[in-house]
């Protein structure tokens, strides 16, 4: 009992735990794409913002799903989502749990690359670098130039190698201000990320605390289950596949034996474990025909009570019995050569 | 029982030290934040002061509020908190000292990025550099009020064209780094002098309430933990009991369908059947679907 105690504990606290981890995972990983990701600036007036809006926001929502596949109990929230009612009533508020607890932690990765992205400013300057306030910051005594030249000029602040704008502005000032726009809301973001996650954190138990306590338990409660039912259909595969292969075993001994009329012989009284365990097969030429009848002919997915041979020894293999029912253990089957 | 003493040491020794190992991944994150994030000044008259002191200020905030998220022990004292006093009376100086433990602990990430920032001393520079009097540092003469405060902005930015090899900007920068570090090293003296009085202070007022708020405030810790271990394993005996009585109902179920004779076989149903009366496809198939279309009830009684 103890035993199970422990597993069963070291299970919950390891379903928990192991999220977490997928998702300290998953963090790191968002912070190792980027800086491993070269960042490209096309440095041309309408490619800069759809380039570098489109790296801001397309892989937070593809880590956003990420973390949705990657969590195992999304399918649990499926199947408990979509079940039939039956005899047991669903409860939207553990659905809502679960699916909220899964979101959470989802979020995480996506907003971690956000954050990674707005500090180090990459992106936001390569996306609106044309929008720089020229009047404010550009030299004042820049050459005029039509509007599509000026916009021209800079979206390629950000590669500072083809940078032709000098005497309209300079590259650094416009760089170290739009670097500072960009900061400022990084740091905007991961401050009010915080204020949420300690808002639901920490106000949760001022309001509908005994609620949560219910959600909390049934949603356990419902991984358990499903994890035991898996378990045991296994256990009961598991002693049906055994079953199955003795009878098949046992089918094929008297075949052959019948097939070759030899008269039952006496098992030798001081049989032992390793004779049983042979099931009546004992030469190569029986052992090869039950591995080619194994391979061509399985035997059905129905286990009978098998009979006592009859007058001619043959007991016919596969053939169901009038009633389904309960097979005898497997040690009384065998060798009832009496 | 030198199993469950074993784990309940364990438990009572791991709350506290869990938190403290919080408090300290979190006041080394801090210092490696501060280490990779790329300082920019923008070095403009109206932003330098806005920046300086958001960088200054803001990280500590988020690094209070993750302190206070990442600790258990302040969900557990606000649930004692809200709770309905029931039969239990509510022991306030308890949650006080719950509280009171919470912060310190909370505080002292932030307290390290504020005078890491000091002692680096980039962006008091930054934000104060607009703020100097120009007549102190000589090579500002013969400039309009408004130049001054843009060559004042762009001191912290030593790469940039005008001041690249200006002695006076390195003689403001020099002033307030020095300033700067002044500050932060005397924030850390006071707070660790006032960390000492508080530690070695505190035996001499209140100390047999303190060690009761201390035990109390442990006891509602592993309270709490061992409720939710017993939910859990009371969910799984739950389960394993659920599932029985459903494969029962389904043995039940299928020897009411097939009529058949009670065998003789049946009648020692004492032993254990690992099949419990499923021994065909169909059966297993059935089985399966009625899991699916018609979970039993929860009430195993």
């Amino acid at each position: 009992m103890d035993k199970f105690r422990m597993i069963f504990q070291f299970f919950q606290s390891n379903q928990e735990s192991f999220m977490n981890g997928i998702c300290g995972i998953m963090a790191l990983a968002s912070t190792q794409m980027y800086s491993a990701f070269d960042f490209n600036c096309p440095c041309l007036p309408h490619y800069n913002l759809a380039y570098g809006l489109g790296i801001l926001l397309v892989p937070p929502f593809i880590l956003f799903l990420l973390g949705f596949v990657l969590n195992n109990n999304i399918s649990m929230l499926a199947e408990e989502w979509r079940r039939p009612q039956g005899q047991r009533g669903k409860d939207p508020a553990v659905l809502r749990y679960m699916f909220c607890s899964m979101a959470q932690r989802a979020m995480i990765a996506p907003a971690v690359w956000v954050s990674v992205t707005l500090l180090d400013g990459k992106c936001i300057t390569c996306a609106f670098c044309t929008s720089v306030p020229v009047e404010s910051l550009g030299n004042a005594s820049h050459p005029r130039l039509s509007q599509g030249d000026i916009q021209r000029v800079l979206a390629r602040i950000p590669c500072r190698e083809i940078y032709n704008g000098q005497q309209l502005i300079a590259n650094e000032v416009a760089v170290r201000y739009l670097r500072c726009i960009s900061q400022a809301l990084g740091w905007s973001f991961v401050l009010l990320m915080t204020t949420l996650a300690f808002l639901v954190r920490l106000l949760r138990p001022c309001f509908s605390q005994a609620a949560f306590l219910k959600s909390r338990y049934w949603s356990h409660y419902i991984d358990i289950e499903r994890k035991l039912f898996d378990e045991t259909c296994a256990e009961h595969a598991r002693s049906f596949a055994k079953v199955c292969i003795q009878q098949f075993f046992q089918g094929m001994s008297t075949d052959l034996v019948a097939a070759r009329c030899h008269l039952p012989r006496k098992a030798p009284a001081d049989a032992g474990e390793a004779a049983e365990k042979l099931l009546g097969i004992t030469d190569q030429g029986t052992m090869n025909m039950a591995l080619k009848s194994w391979h061509r002919c399985k035997p059905p997915l129905h286990l009978h009570q098998p009979a006592l041979p009859t007058g001619n020894g043959w007991v016919g293999e596969g053939e169901p019995p009038t009633h389904p029912s309960a097979p005898r253990r497997e040690t009384a089957a065998y060798y009832s050569w009496v | 029982m030198d199993r469950f003493r074993m784990i309940f040491q364990y438990f009572q020794s791991s709350s506290e030290s869990v938190m403290n190992g919080i408090c300290g991944l979190l006041a080394l994150a801090s210092v490696k934040m501060y280490t990779s994030f790329d300082f920019s000044c923008p070095c403009l008259p109206q932003y330098n002061m806005a920046y300086g002191l958001g960088i200054m200020f803001i990280p500590p905030i988020i690094l209070f509020l993750c302190g206070l998220i990442l600790n258990r022990q302040s969900l557990v004292m606000l649930e004692e908190w809200r709770r309905p006093p029931g039969c239990r009376k509510k022991d306030l100086a308890v949650i006080r000292y719950m509280c009171s433990s919470i912060m310190q602990r909370a505080m002292v990430a932030p307290v390290i990025w504020i005078i890491v920032t000091l002692l680096d001393g980039k962006c008091l520079i930054c934000a104060f550099s607009g703020s100097m009097n120009p007549e102190k540092f000589g090579g500002f003469a013969n400039v309009s009020t408004v130049q001054v405060q843009q060559l004042l902005a762009k001191v912290p930015c030593k790469d940039d064209e005008l001041l690249r090899n200006s002695t006076s900007r390195k003689a403001v920068s020099r002033y307030l780094r020095c300033w700067s570090q002044a500050l932060g090293w005397s924030i850390l003296l006071i707070l660790i002098i006032a960390a000492f009085l508080a530690r070695w202070l505190r035996p001499c007022f209140n100390q047999a309430t303190l060690l009761q708020a201390r035990h109390w405030s442990n006891y509602i810790d592993i309270e709490q933990k061992i409720f939710e271990e017993t939910c859990c394993e009371h969910s799984r005996l739950f389960a394993h009991k659920c599932i029985l009585h459903f494969f029962e109902s389904m043995r039940q179920e299928i020897k009411l369908h097939s009529f058949s004779l009670p065998r003789e076989g049946e009648g020692d149903e004492g032993e254990e059947d690992p099949l419990r009366g499923i021994t065909d496809q169909d059966k297993v198939n059935k089985l399966l679907e009625t899991w699916f279309y018609e979970k039993p009830p929860l009430d195993v009684s």
